[in-house]
């Protein structure tokens, strides 16, 4: 539940980044920030099944289909984005629940879910790349620019328009997270992860309850995707599909911190920025560097830091703030090494 | 008399197809094999586990390409770097992670696939090469086959017996089989659980190694060519039940196969798709893996 003063933090935090464009208009900065909320809200809504310990390797696959088929409906159909981003997300929904019925039903967690999901990701790459003649392959796709109506095409040049329109994707994905977060759906989600078996007996239906936060998650995973594609106007399997995408996902919600709504932002806005200072830093032989810090980076976070800058960060403000009461020094001692 | 011609055909290259289905059935064994064995023995999955091939493939390159070593010194070689990486792998990343959660784990080796593409990025840039080894193509009646392929699959069963002989055998390999069974009853009978993992990760890692050194004759090797045999390996290992070895075995010969046959209707990535459908499929009929017993 939130306080008066965290609303006031959140308003006044609004209204400086909505107000942002119309001060400040470096084109260079503001696409930044426009890659930044747009991943924000791709690693958002991986951490919402993520943070129930659901690690899917297979986003990817899900952007992927929202970047794909948003495009490919645009340029053979004619259909404008606004109908292709739906259908897009239907196929990413449906592709979901064909692989997240057999593995709930079947129980299928922790190695298997992953390796299932991990081959997902890589098998939507093999599409997207076996049908070369429509998708260009690995070379990437670009939509055709719209000769009439740009709202209609949802294709604008001003980075301010886009920067708007990525500001209320990620702020939509930011109030869903806390909707999730205050449901029942989480309490029985919490109750899965910790013990299935427990869960079912108490009356949680696990399968359904695992799906639905699955459906969620691909649905909103496909509309990153879609909007990332009527950005950058082109797409390349690797940048927006595949293992290399859905672990970049993972990385960023971890460094960022899992369990609090706003540490995938705080994951995209380290590791954007790290890539990009290394990519301008190195110049262009820094290809391959940036991942080779990031990957580091990560290894090292998860030996040493599991629950993410912002998770740490925030625990250790609590543990300075308040002295725990006698009841409660129990809890904590055992919740800190826990991570 | 047409349709006559045709079915002869077709017979033909349908005969090819599963045999070549059959040979490359044997690398994807291997590869499963390793993984297998990772999992079984220490309970771990090394996401990167195809990107130790793909380090072993550009040892193998540089080796014969570059320096002109040959092949078959090359090969040995080449097996000892990867089980070297392999129980560096482990000493350096997965031993301090062995109370963590298992996700943990699993996403620490995904930030070792990150850091081993993007280290053969950085050190031997994107261009695709190859060995330069053009085995020539055995005909047989109208069929032909790869030496190549030929050579990867009896070479992968002799990996696989060499495998089978050192866990029935040796003292090694019998502690091994009897970590995979308990954990702990084994370490306070007296076998050292840390040096068990460390042999086991270096000798998954040899696995790749020898699938490294066999993969190079068919195919180029680039930065990402992991992720073209990475995730079947993980289908194979998930149908044929995590640490179960013949399971795992039987899994990636009818992988092979649905790969081999759908590639001969259209391309090889299709094939792909086919074997990712059917694993849906299976894992309604049989979800905990092909061998698992029936409840």
């Amino acid at each position: 539940m939130m306080g008066q003063g965290r609303f006031a933090a959140w308003g006044v935090g609004l209204a400086a980044l909505v107000a942002l464009p119309f001060v400040y208009r470096d084109p260079y900065h503001l696409h930044i920030l426009v890659l930044i909320l747009i991943w924000s809200f791709a690693y958002t809504s991986w951490s919402m099944m993520g943070r129930f310990g659901l690690v899917s390797l297979g986003h990817g696959g899900f952007m992927g289909i929202g970047a794909y088929v948003t495009a490919l409906l645009w340029n053979h159909a004619g259909l404008s984005p606004w109908i292709g981003i739906p259908i897009s997300m239907a196929a990413a929904g449906a592709l979901a629940m064909i692989v997240g019925y057999p593995c709930f039903r079947f129980r299928i967690t922790g190695h298997y879910f992953v390796l299932v999901t991990l081959a997902l990701s890589g098998i939507v790459l093999q599409v997207i790349t076996a049908t070369r003649d429509y998708t260009g392959g690995s070379l990437g796709y670009t939509p055709n620019r719209a000769s009439g109506n740009r709202l209609l095409a949802l294709q604008f040049d001003d980075k301010t328009t886009w920067y708007l329109i990525a500001l209320a994707v990620w702020l939509f994905g930011i109030v869903v997270w806390h909707w999730v977060d205050r449901s029942m759906a989480r309490y029985a989600l919490e109750a899965i992860s910790e013990d299935e078996d427990a869960a079912a007996a108490a009356g949680v239906d696990v399968t359904a309850e695992k799906l639905k936060i699955t459906l969620l998650s691909a649905v909103m995973t496909a509309l990153a995707g879609a909007i990332y594609c009527q950005y950058q106007m082109f797409i390349t399997p690797d940048t927006v599909s595949g293992i290399a995408v859905s672990l970049q996902m993972v990385f960023a919600a971890i460094v960022g911190g899992l369990f609090v709504s706003l540490g995938p932002t705080v994951g995209a806005i380290i590791t954007i920025l790290l890539a990009e200072t290394l990519r301008i830093g190195f110049g262009t032989k820094a290809v391959g560097w940036d991942n080779l810090v990031y990957g580091v980076l990560l290894v090292l976070f998860i030996i040493f830091l599991p629950k993410g800058i912002l998770g740490s960060l925030l625990d250790r403000l609590k543990l300075q703030r308040k002295v725990p009461r006698a009841h409660e020094q129990k809890a904590v001692q055992v919740a800190r090494p826990g991570a | 008399m047409g349709m006559q011609a045709f079915l002869d055909v077709f017979d033909i290259y349908l005969l090819e197809a599963v045999i070549n289905g059959i040979l490359l059935g044997g690398v994807l064994a291997l590869l499963a094999l390793g993984l297998n064995l990772i999992f079984g023995v220490i309970d771990v999955t090394w996401i990167c586990y195809a990107e130790l091939v793909m380090i072993g493939m550009y040892g193998m390159y540089f080796m014969v390409q570059y320096y002109g070593v040959s092949y078959f010194v090359a090969a040995p070689l080449t097996i000892l770097l990867v089980a070297v990486l392999g129980a560096a792998l482990h000493y350096l990343v997965i031993a301090p992670l062995l109370t963590a959660p298992p996700i943990n784990q699993l996403l620490a080796t995904g930030g070792v696939l990150f850091v081993l593409q993007s280290f053969a990025t950085v050190a031997f840039g994107i261009d695709f090469r190859n060995l330069g080894i053009r085995l020539p193509v055995l005909a047989f009646g109208d069929m032909n086959f790869s030496y190549a392929r030929l050579l990867s699959f009896v070479a992968a069963l002799v990996g696989m017996v060499a495998v089978y002989l050192f866990m029935t055998r040796t003292f090694t390999g019998t502690a091994i089989r009897a970590i995979s069974q308990d954990r702990q009853i084994m370490a306070l009978m007296g076998v050292d659980t840390k040096r068990i993992y460390l042999i086991t990760s270096a000798l998954g890692g040899a696995l790749a190694g020898l699938a490294a050194c066999l993969l190079v004759l068919q195919y180029d090797v680039h930065p990402f060519v992991g992720l073209s045999f990475g995730p079947i390996t993980f289908l194979i290992c998930v149908l044929g039940g995590l640490g179960n070895f013949i399971g795992g075995f039987i899994a990636a010969f009818v992988f092979a196969e649905i790969i081999s046959l759908g590639g001969l209707f259209s391309d090889l990535e299709w094939g792909y798709v086919l074997a990712f459908a059917f694993f849906i499929v299976m894992m309604f009929i049989r979800p905990a893996g092909l061998l698992a017993r029936r409840r």
